[in-house]
């Protein structure tokens, strides 16, 4: 996947936990979560939804490298440059 | 502290029912007998009727916090802001610290634990597909916490287990603990999310409990020569419960007075009910409530359309009864099926208006009436005008036998 692909699979995922999401002044750079209306348990989604869409088992101490959008890209693009 | 002699009273109702997402609604189509049961089709187990619930979702949260929660959650939450709208209340102006929440429920998770089963089956049952939702949905306390995240309220919340009986029993918990001082308002009731559940219905298809017709409309008949079982409905009633003084003082609408209640168990057998410790029920709830069996106005049966259900029931009024003239008697159940949890509340929320409407909504789908059933002064399959009602008793029983009695007093 292309980091563009990778960016609008997260968005995708975060717009099936709430498709009220408004992504129009999403900072890339910034928590997801002090942006969205996202609590624990729509992260944990987050890595659901990447299990059952791509088999990825993230490990609980990899998490943080998902908090924002462009730390989602950079974590995810060696685990999916195949998918 | 308000002390136990505190008049407790119910000012607000908010519901949704399988013909009805408001009061005035369900009332008008209870007093018509229009039933709006339908067809449900359950994976595994096929077609059955059941009652339907269809309200505005997203009317008090996002669709987000539906997904989240569940559809007992989603149920409650309509129901507890709608109760509190009905009841003029702004909780802004309350401390929520002292408000209760009590929901009746018959079971709980059973929805949700079926769900993720079929969930993981396309996993080849992998348990690390299994959804970190699981917990915090079926935790039993989960429709009453629910509420508690959507109003913010601080005071305590917890579910009552009381199979059908369920709904008496959490406003019987709510009077209790107003009566006791731990809260000072409440809000109580029952949710039912059951028709979600195919082994709810396959478990009442192999007791041989389970309505079946051509017509789903008339597939609930209590009374009936013809009754094949329970139509199993969803459904959702809670109430807002104040101190009269404090009602009074707000000039709030009272729907009536809680004055007696009573709860007891039949220790017999899992799921035959039995009538006479159903009629120690109604004479403890009398007693309590300082009435005579000819001060009860309208009795509403909790008959669901199983022919020793129904018989016992018929037997326990007969002898509590039987030197009160003018008693009439109904089943709501008829209508909008069988509400499990939310039943003794839905129902009894049904038949409140008739204080003010003086009409008793008619038991429907009755031909061929069973003798064992004639009880004088039953409503058939027609509303009736009255000169007056001023008491209602009702009747919730539940598997494992659980029975309980509530009799509400017009104000």
């Amino acid at each position: 996947m292309t980091n563009d692909e990778i960016k609008d699979l997260i968005l995708e995922i975060i717009e099936d936990i709430d498709d009220e999401a408004d992504f129009d002044n999403l900072n890339p750079d910034e928590p997801l979560r002090d942006q969205l209306d996202l609590d624990s348990m729509d992260f944990l989604d987050i890595v659901m939804e990447l299990r059952k869409r791509h088999q990825l088992q993230i490990p609980e101490e990899d998490y943080p490298q998902l908090a924002t959008l462009n730390s989602c890209v950079n974590y995810l693009e060696p685990l999916l440059k195949n998918a | 502290m308000h002390n136990n002699t505190q008049r407790i009273v119910i000012t607000g109702i908010g519901l949704t029912a399988p013909n009805a997402s408001s009061l005035s609604e369900y009332r008008e189509k209870l007093i018509n007998g229009q039933s709006e049961i339908t067809e449900i089709n359950l994976r595994y187990f096929g077609k059955a009727p059941a009652g339907l619930c269809t309200f505005p979702e997203t009317k008090y949260r996002k669709k987000k916090e539906n997904k989240k929660g569940t559809r007992a959650g989603c149920i409650s939450v309509y129901c507890a802001h709608e109760a509190l709208a009905d009841a003029g209340l702004d909780l802004s102006s309350v401390d929520r610290s002292k408000i209760g929440v009590y929901i009746g429920l018959t079971e709980h998770g059973t929805v949700e634990t079926e769900n993720e089963v079929y969930n993981i089956r396309q996993y080849d049952y992998n348990t690390s597909y299994w959804t970190h939702h699981h917990n915090p949905r079926t935790v039993l306390n989960n429709p009453a916490g629910e509420i508690t995240l959507s109003l913010d309220i601080t005071g305590p919340h917890y579910s009552i287990g009381a199979a059908c009986a369920a709904g008496n029993a959490s406003i019987i918990q709510a009077v209790q603990m107003m009566k006791l001082g731990e809260v000072e308002m409440a809000l109580a009731g029952g949710i039912s999310e059951s028709t979600g559940s195919f082994g709810i219905f396959a478990s009442f298809q192999a007791q041989n409990a389970l309505a079946v017709a051509d017509d789903p409309r008339r597939a609930s008949k209590p009374f009936d020569l013809d009754r094949n079982g329970i139509v199993i409905s969803e459904g959702g009633c809670v109430y807002v419960l104040e101190y009269l003084d404090k009602a009074v003082a707000r000039g709030a609408k009272i729907y009536g007075e809680v004055v007696g209640y009573a709860m007891n168990s039949d220790a017999r057998d899992f799921v035959l009910p039995y009538g006479p410790r159903q009629a120690e029920c109604m004479r403890l709830a009398l007693q309590r409530a300082n009435l005579n069996p000819e001060d009860i106005d309208l009795i509403n049966t909790h008959a669901t359309g199983t022919k020793q259900g129904d018989i016992e029931e018929c037997k326990a009024i007969r002898e509590v009864f039987s030197g009160s003239q003018k008693t009439y008697i109904n089943n709501t159940k008829s209508i909008i099926g069988h509400a499990m949890g939310a039943a003794g509340v839905l129902e009894l929320a049904g038949n409140l208006p008739s204080f003010t409407d003086n009409m008793i909504h008619p038991t429907i789908n009755v031909d061929n009436l069973d003798p064992e059933c004639a009880l004088p002064n039953l409503v058939l399959n027609k509303a009736i005008e009255v000169d007056s009602i001023n008491t209602i008793l009702n009747n919730s029983f539940g598997m494992v036998g659980i029975n309980s009695t509530v009799i509400v007093k017009k104000v």
